[in-house]
């Protein structure tokens, strides 16, 4: 085991997937406050088809045109959410649902094609969508850090407008700040998240990297900040982790193992945390039948002595 | 029946049946639920094999089953102890698909199963397992289970007609009229269920959502009464699984993809020459006259 740790590309791979599970757990907060949790989810289906036209542009596999491919094909998909949505009586979920399959329909029917015409097979292009970190190469991973560390700093350094603009948008209009640039940004940054991570974890496990994490920090703390840092730092575990169990067998898929490894202290999160988890909750629900009892002996007794 | 003709009737029963069910997806507002469920089958489907070490329907059926009713109830459970609810989806049907991802991975060891198959589908395959049906010969295993599943489904959907008329437009009448809401909640997951258990081998996992969601959704633009939305969304599907098959055929490329795609062209022209929510009507029809005559 150890020496697979040693193994120079496990620790390359293991490095970038840390990062990205960083970068999606900071980005997840946001779209947890802007209750777009399944959005990832629409958009990571909706880079397929771009994925596959820039490969049938380009002819080869570098990572970085395959992203800038997806990330239009994801933005567009964004757009006709946002277009559907609005001009018609089509709800929102619908909208996803909607786009998130036919996008995907639309990227396997052109896959198809790809397969048959450029060896696409054997061009790692189906790596990519489903998602095998090991596969990288270190050029992609080069890309990946990069990009992702892009991410990062744009969620950290602009805090405080993440801030404004999730929980007071009326308020940032007023002191001068564009909500409507704002987000643009954010669907920028994820899509950009999205993407990169579409080639670790694949498709559709990519939703997990940008839900689970937020969803677990909620558990430990009331505030913005630490809640961003707390979902960075369960991303990045469970990216390192995760990576680090599939190397240990040969054939293991590495998003199933990240997303188990953070589904499980999401489980650890909901039961232990320290706000609002299922434990805390049962004693404090205790603690107060108790101090009613004793305020209220007669009525507590009658009523609550099973 | 030749070839062709068992890979048209089998979409045509896969955008029939998703058609039907999806009408109530659509106005039930669940339309993700569909993209859960056709997710997490995958274990149960997975599950089941590990279980009887084979691949029957029934097997398949069950396993489908309980993996759905599972997903509706972590859902449910999840959102119940105040995580948002799209939020409890996406935890839920991504662990469960992880794990039946990593089940295929390690145990199954490609024998019937491969990820790819699952979320694929691949129809070409289905008329060669067939089985024989006394009075009718031999019939595609997946085409029988397809025609089973729409009985099924039809004779829910006419038996409970008014139940779920009220449960989809107005939960809380149909919980204060005495109507089991819960129960008929789960019975409606486990329609999408067999639906998608019985669509899998034909258009996959991933596809089946389009067929599910995406006629109903165009159907929803072009009517206001149940009925004909539940016509108009199982002609749409069974004409896109058409259109499908032939583009699919003459591109030479994925028969589900393209299924998919088409759904997503017949919505998209619904979206825009619809009479009455269409784009174009609306940019005739100035806004506030349609207000005042409350159409």
């Amino acid at each position: 085991m150890l020496s697979n740790l040693l193994h120079t590309n496990t620790m390359w791979v293991m490095t970038s997937t840390m990062i990205l599970g960083i970068a999606a757990g900071g980005i997840g907060c946001l779209a947890y406050w802007k209750k777009q949790n399944l959005m990832s989810d629409a958009l990571s289906h909706a880079a397929l088809p771009g994925v596959v036209v820039a490969f049938f542009i380009i002819q080869e596999k570098n990572l970085l045109l395959l992203v800038i491919g997806a990330a239009i094909s994801a933005l567009l998909g964004a757009f006709l959410i946002q277009w559907i949505t609005n001009t018609s009586r089509i709800t929102e979920d619908t909208a996803m649902g909607m786009i998130l399959s036919v996008f995907y329909g639309g990227g396997v029917m052109l896959l198809a094609i790809a397969n048959r015409s450029a060896g696409g097979n054997q061009s790692g292009l189906n790596s990519f969508i489903y998602g095998q970190a090991a596969a990288m190469v270190r050029s992609d991973v080069i890309t990946m850090m990069v990009l992702a560390s892009i991410v990062i700093f744009i969620i950290f350094i602009a805090f405080k407008e993440w801030k404004l603009f999730l929980f007071d948008a009326s308020f940032a209009k007023g002191i001068g700040l564009s909500v409507r640039g704002m987000n643009v940004l954010y669907t920028t940054v994820l899509v950009t998240t999205i993407v990169i991570g579409i080639q670790a974890v694949g498709v559709i496990l990519m939703a997990a990297m940008l839900i689970i994490p937020a969803v677990s920090a909620r558990y430990w703390t009331h505030s913005f900040k630490m809640m961003i840092i707390l979902s960075s730092v369960v991303g990045g575990i469970s990216g390192a982790a995760g990576t680090w169990i599939s190397s240990t067998g040969s054939g293991l898929p590495t998003g199933p193992f990240i997303v188990l490894v953070s589904a499980t202290i999401f489980v650890l999160s909901l039961l232990f945390g320290k706000e609002k988890g299922i434990i805390i909750r049962f004693i404090q629900f205790k603690i107060q039948q108790r101090s009613s009892k004793e305020d209220y002996p007669l009525t507590a007794g009658k009523g609550g002595s099973q | 029946m030749t070839y062709t003709m068992w890979i048209i009737l089998t979409a045509s029963l896969v955008g029939l049946s998703c058609g039907l069910i999806g009408v109530y997806l659509i106005l039930k507002k669940q339309a993700m639920m569909a993209d859960a469920i056709s997710h997490t089958v995958l274990l149960g489907i997975v599950s089941a094999y590990l279980v009887t070490q084979q691949m029957t329907g029934t097997a398949m059926l069950v396993g489908g089953i309980l993996a759905g009713l599972l997903t509706a109830f972590l859902v449910q459970s999840l959102n119940n102890l105040k995580v948002q609810h799209d939020a409890s989806l996406g935890i839920v049907f991504t662990t469960l698909f992880a794990i039946g991802v990593i089940l295929i991975s390690t145990s199954v060891g490609n024998v019937h199963l491969d990820v790819q198959h699952a979320l694929m589908g691949e129809i070409t395959f289905v008329p060669f397992a067939t089985i024989d049906i006394p009075l009718i010969g031999a019939v595609p295993k997946a085409t029988a289970l397809l025609g089973l599943v729409l009985i099924v489904v039809i004779f829910f959907i006419i038996a409970f007609y008014k139940e779920w008329k009220i449960t989809s437009f107005d939960p809380a009448l149909a919980a204060s009229i005495g109507i089991p809401v819960v129960f008929f909640h789960y019975l409606f997951m486990t329609l999408v269920s067999i639906t998608t258990v019985a669509s899998f081998d034909a258009v996959g996992a991933i596809l089946v959502v389009a067929m599910l969601i995406t006629p109903a959704a165009a159907a929803y633009l072009w009517t206001d009464k149940l009925v004909v939305m539940l016509f108009l969304s199982g002609g749409f599907g069974v004409l896109s699984a058409i259109t499908g098959y032939w583009v699919a055929t003459w591109l030479d490329t994925s028969i589900s993809g393209s299924m998919a795609f088409a759904t997503g062209c017949i919505f998209f022209i619904s979206f825009i020459f619809s009479p009455k929510h269409g784009l174009i009507s609306k940019w005739v029809r100035p806004a506030g006259v349609s207000e005042e005559q409350g159409i």
